[in-house]
């Protein structure tokens, strides 16, 4: 795994760990405890991330080989092959 | 008793979904098995959430967010987005590749081939299966209590709410005229036995995808509703304010529940990387480019789904609701006995719809890998590739998933105590299973006697702490490791990894030709 999507996702590890909320009765909206919303966001945060990893970190080797194996008119782009 | 009959009006429709799948059924195993890997990444999408979200994650976060709070949300659903997609791309895409190009359907058939060896298979085969007969279980338990809390008779749950009459009073006296969890459970199972058993994976695809949105498009609605019923207030966000302001603070926090037991949940998780069924899935992905929507969408889905959960087992503790003791005791209800109560007779039809299609979505696949595997791993592999017709293979999958689907249904007559701490010891046997398969899949010098000693460790200190937790009983059970509350999944994820890791230093690793075959230098 490229080592920038390695920090990400420990990046995210870290987040989800959120001691310094553990016990913050706030509500967001008005309704919506804050450490629901935070981890809410955590999971929106996580989509973005692997977004980022299709995008950027996408294994061109395997989509190579599949194109090959499946006989795909879908083969990798030229971004893909960079 | 018009929830009953839009019950099985869309169990009618998911039956004639299944039928329709199976006219488009080439005959062929490959087809029936991982259905001739047509599947694009919309339906690769939904086929991986549905069955990935079970009865846990419907009926069990709402009935856990009721007993522990807004926490179990981190516990199981944002580590989930980071870790079923990190699954995904690392481990699902490279299966993928070596299932398609050395024509796999299950994972026992990779890991003998990766591990040279054939008796890995006989060691994991128990285990994969014994693992799954629980989750199996979680199901369609969950099925059958959900159709019958929403066919009995209730009183409602605040002042002035309309009680609800019991669907055959006069039949099933016992359960205020709902109809009996174990006929409930059997319509069930007989309904998703019978579109798997006719469209096979195509079938199953479809009826997982459709499942899917129905559940979340249900879902929000059952949100709103429930909201707006129970905050008595004109707008949905008034509704709202008021809920929320009503959550207490030991539910709106994570004030009682132990920091270091939230952090190894993260292992939990892991367990997708070693699900078959989630194997068999990845299979019949159409070309590589297809993860790419599972890997982003999951988490978000994830999302959709749990929050609106979560907040409804949280509201559920408030004054602002009088849950009746039987649902105290069973907290796997709670999700159910507001729909009921709350959505009046058509929409609670639809919406118990939304509920059996979560568990119905999860239920399929699971049939259909065990039967798959059974044919695949055991039968055809040791009478011979040569021995049974493709159409004699399609047959024996079949006969195996009838035969899977009466043996769940008679071990669901036993009630598991909570759905959520099943899950949770099955989930963690298969998250223990994970280093078997990332390191078959990254590291070179893994032996097949470093995957014995994994696989051994795994179970050995899965049935001790098992043992220890009183077979599931004591639901709060979590192990004190250097003085920190751990959960069990810990000591036998390390057990794993340890034995794995040591055993093969030591050991021979498979053949040069092998290797070659599933690394590039």
């Amino acid at each position: 795994m490229p080592r920038p999507l390695i920090v990400l996702v420990l990046l995210l590890l870290v987040l989800h760990q959120d001691n310094w909320l553990w016990t913050n009765d706030q509500r967001v909206l008005g309704f919506m405890p804050l450490g629901l919303f935070y981890h809410a966001g955590i999971s929106l945060a996580a989509g973005i991330v692997w977004w980022l990893a299709v995008k950027f970190f996408w294994p061109v080797e395997i989509v190579q080989e599949s194109a090959e194996l499946t006989g795909d008119v879908c083969s990798p782009t030229a971004e893909e092959r960079q | 008793m018009i929830q009953f009959w839009i019950i099985l009006a869309y169990l009618g429709l998911l039956l004639g979904l299944g039928f329709f799948a199976s006219r488009l059924f080439t005959g062929t195993k490959s087809d029936y098995q991982l259905a001739s890997h047509s599947i694009g990444p919309f339906l690769l999408l939904m086929s991986i959430f549905g069955t990935t979200m079970t009865a846990f994650a419907l009926v069990g976060s709402s009935g856990e967010a009721f007993k522990e709070g807004i926490g179990v949300y981190g516990m199981l659903a944002s580590s989930s987005g980071i870790i079923h997609s990190l699954c995904f791309f690392v481990i699902g895409i490279k299966l993928w590749s070596w299932g398609k190009k050395y024509g796999y359907t299950t994972q026992i058939q990779f890991f003998r081939d990766r591990l040279e060896s054939d008796r890995i298979g006989l060691l994991l085969f128990p285990i994969l299966v014994g693992l799954v007969i629980p989750y199996l279980l979680l199901g369609v338990y969950a099925a059958g209590g959900v159709v019958e809390t929403m066919t009995a008779a209730g009183p409602p749950v605040v002042a002035g709410g309309v009680p609800s009459p019991g669907a055959f009073p006069e039949f099933f006296a016992n359960t205020k005229g709902g109809v009996p969890r174990e006929i409930g459970a059997l319509l069930i199972c007989g309904v998703v036995l019978c579109y798997v058993f006719f469209g096979g994976m195509r079938g199953t695809a479809w009826a997982n995808a459709f499942q899917t949105i129905v559940f979340m498009v249900l879902g929000i609605v059952t949100f709103c509703v429930i909201a707006s019923r129970l905050g008595g207030e004109e707008s949905l966000f008034d509704n709202l304010r008021k809920l929320g302001e009503a959550i207490p603070p030991e539910k709106a926090t994570r004030m009682e529940m132990s920091k270091t037991k939230f952090l190894t949940y993260l292992l939990v998780p892991f367990s997708v990387g070693m699900f078959p069924h989630l194997f068999q899935h990845w299979l019949t992905a159409k070309n590589a480019n297809s993860f790419k929507l599972p890997v982003v969408a999951h988490p978000i889905f994830i999302m959709i789904v749990w929050v609106p959960c979560v907040l409804i087992g949280v509201w559920a503790t408030t004054d602002l609701v009088t849950v009746p003791p039987p649902i105290m005791q069973n907290p796997n209800r709670i999700l159910p006995f507001l729909v009921k109560a709350k959505a009046g007779a058509v929409l609670g039809g639809f919406l118990t719809a939304g509920i059996l299609a979560a568990v119905m979505s999860s239920l399929d696949s699971q049939f259909l890998c065990i039967g798959t595997m059974f044919s695949t791993d055991i039968v055809t592999h040791y009478a011979g590739k040569d021995r049974f017709s493709d159409k004699q293979q399609v047959w024996i999958t079949r006969g195996f998933i009838m035969a899977v689907v009466a043996v769940t249904y008679m071990f669901s007559l036993s009630p598991p105590k909570s759905i959520f701490t099943l899950g949770i010891w099955c989930f963690s046997g298969f998250a223990s299973l994970f280093p078997l398969v990332f390191a078959a899949v990254y590291w070179r010098n893994l032996t097949k006697w470093g995957a014995y000693a994994g696989v051994l460790a795994t179970i050995a200190t899965w049935l001790f702490l098992f043992r220890e937790a009183e077979y599931g009983k004591n639901r709060t059970y979590t192990i004190d490791i250097a003085g920190y509350e751990v959960m069990p999944v810990v000591a036998i994820f390390i057990a794993s990894l340890v034995a794995m890791i040591a055993v093969s230093l030591v050991t021979r690793p498979p053949h040069k030709k092998t290797l070659q075959k599933f690394f590039a230098d």
